[in-house]
């Protein structure tokens, strides 16, 4: 029993203070930067005709992408989590995104050219 | 033959109760109980993705429809309290952290520490946006009949906002969507700060577990899987902080 405790110790990883203090700075500083960046007009970009892409909103959701992947790696433990735990958290993310690029591609396309 | 048999199934049906009282019986080990929960949470947040994936949708959809009136809607919000939110939560899932980290050291008292901290930063963050909340109540932007396109239609009327953002005037058909921005803003916002309040609800009934020494002897499977739901819960507010107060400012 007590050698299946050391092992139990070794397998479930106990992440440090230390880490969780730089993942909380790092999330304050891109909270700062994300407002920071709000107050700047970043410009566009005109990819075609009747398409621009405007780098505000792509910063800011950049921004947030980052924060996002660091609370679920340190804070969620998903770094040190087994490969299943891997597996799922990005089948999930994966999956969100194909439902929310199909829906937004149908609706960006359905009326094409006759707007 | 049939004597030494015995023996084994004896001491077999001896090492099954050998455990701590926190492992349910089905379980293997200790460790499997934890993956095993802690796989089904994740599962569950999951459908909470899916879940907050749906409003996020509809608001891209109708931001692109009516992207004038989610402009001057989301120039409603104060950057400030959104700010200081942003960061209340943040905080508040740094102290999560540490209560798993005092959980998995067994320190009782540091455990109890980061939870009752986490708890009032969750009151926090739900105060400060009470306080948004009834000032679109106090100026009619919430949707229904007493909703009021005052700002939208005469935004010089509206002098707070006026003087930072300038913006003109809309016709009255593309003011009258500003109520779809403000129904997606109370909605998301909404839907959020009920995760938070059942949250909040979950930790003071974890505050008195811990307090009984529940999760300081082994035992830090509950104690992490509310963790992630909390983390969770951070996330979806990182995402709503940038689409609903950040990226209509330019």
């Amino acid at each position: 029993m007590s050698e299946q405790n050391q092992q139990h110790e070794q397998e479930h990883h106990i992440v440090s203070p230390t880490t969780y203090l730089i993942i909380l700075l790092a999330l304050l500083v891109g909270t700062a930067a994300t407002v920071a960046a709000s107050f700047v007009d970043l410009g566009e970009w005109h990819i075609a005709a009747g398409f621009t892409l405007f780098w505000n909103p792509v910063v800011a959701l950049a921004i947030a992408t980052t924060k996002m992947m660091l609370v679920v790696l340190f804070f969620m433990h998903v770094k040190y989590s087994p490969k299943l735990t891997k597996l799922t958290v990005s089948a999930g993310i994966f999956m969100f995104l194909v439902l929310i690029s199909m829906t937004l591609t149908d609706y960006m396309s359905r009326a094409w050219g006759r707007w | 033959m049939s004597d030494s048999s015995t023996i084994a199934g004896g001491a077999l049906a001896e090492a099954q109760h050998e455990h701590p009282p926190y492992q349910r019986h089905h379980f293997e080990t200790v460790d499997q109980q934890f993956d095993a929960t802690n796989f089904a949470m994740w599962l569950f947040l999951l459908t909470e993705v899916m879940f907050f994936g749906g409003l996020f949708t509809a608001y891209l959809i109708m931001r692109n429809w009516y992207y004038p009136a989610f402009v001057v809607g989301s120039h409603q919000l104060s950057i400030f309290w959104g700010t200081a939110n942003t960061a209340v939560l943040i905080a508040s899932s740094f102290t999560m952290a540490m209560s798993v980290w005092s959980a998995e050291t067994r320190r009782k008292g540091l455990l109890l520490l980061y939870l009752c901290l986490t708890l009032v930063f969750g009151f926090t963050f739900l105060g400060i946006k009470a306080i948004e909340w009834h000032e679109k109540w106090e100026k009619h932007h919430i949707p229904g009949p007493s909703f009021s396109v005052q700002s939208f239609v005469d935004p010089a009327s509206d002098p707070e906002v006026y003087k930072e953002y300038h913006d003109n005037p809309l016709q009255a058909d593309m003011a009258q969507k500003t109520q779809e921005y403000f129904f997606l803003y109370f909605a998301m916002t909404g839907m959020h700060a009920l995760h938070m309040v059942v949250g909040v609800g979950i930790l003071i009934f974890m505050i008195f577990r811990a307090k009984a020494g529940a999760y300081t002897s082994g035992h830090v499977t509950f104690v992490e899987n509310f963790g992630l739901y909390w983390h969770f819960v951070d996330i979806i507010w990182i995402y709503l902080f940038a689409l609903l107060y950040l990226i209509s400012r330019h």
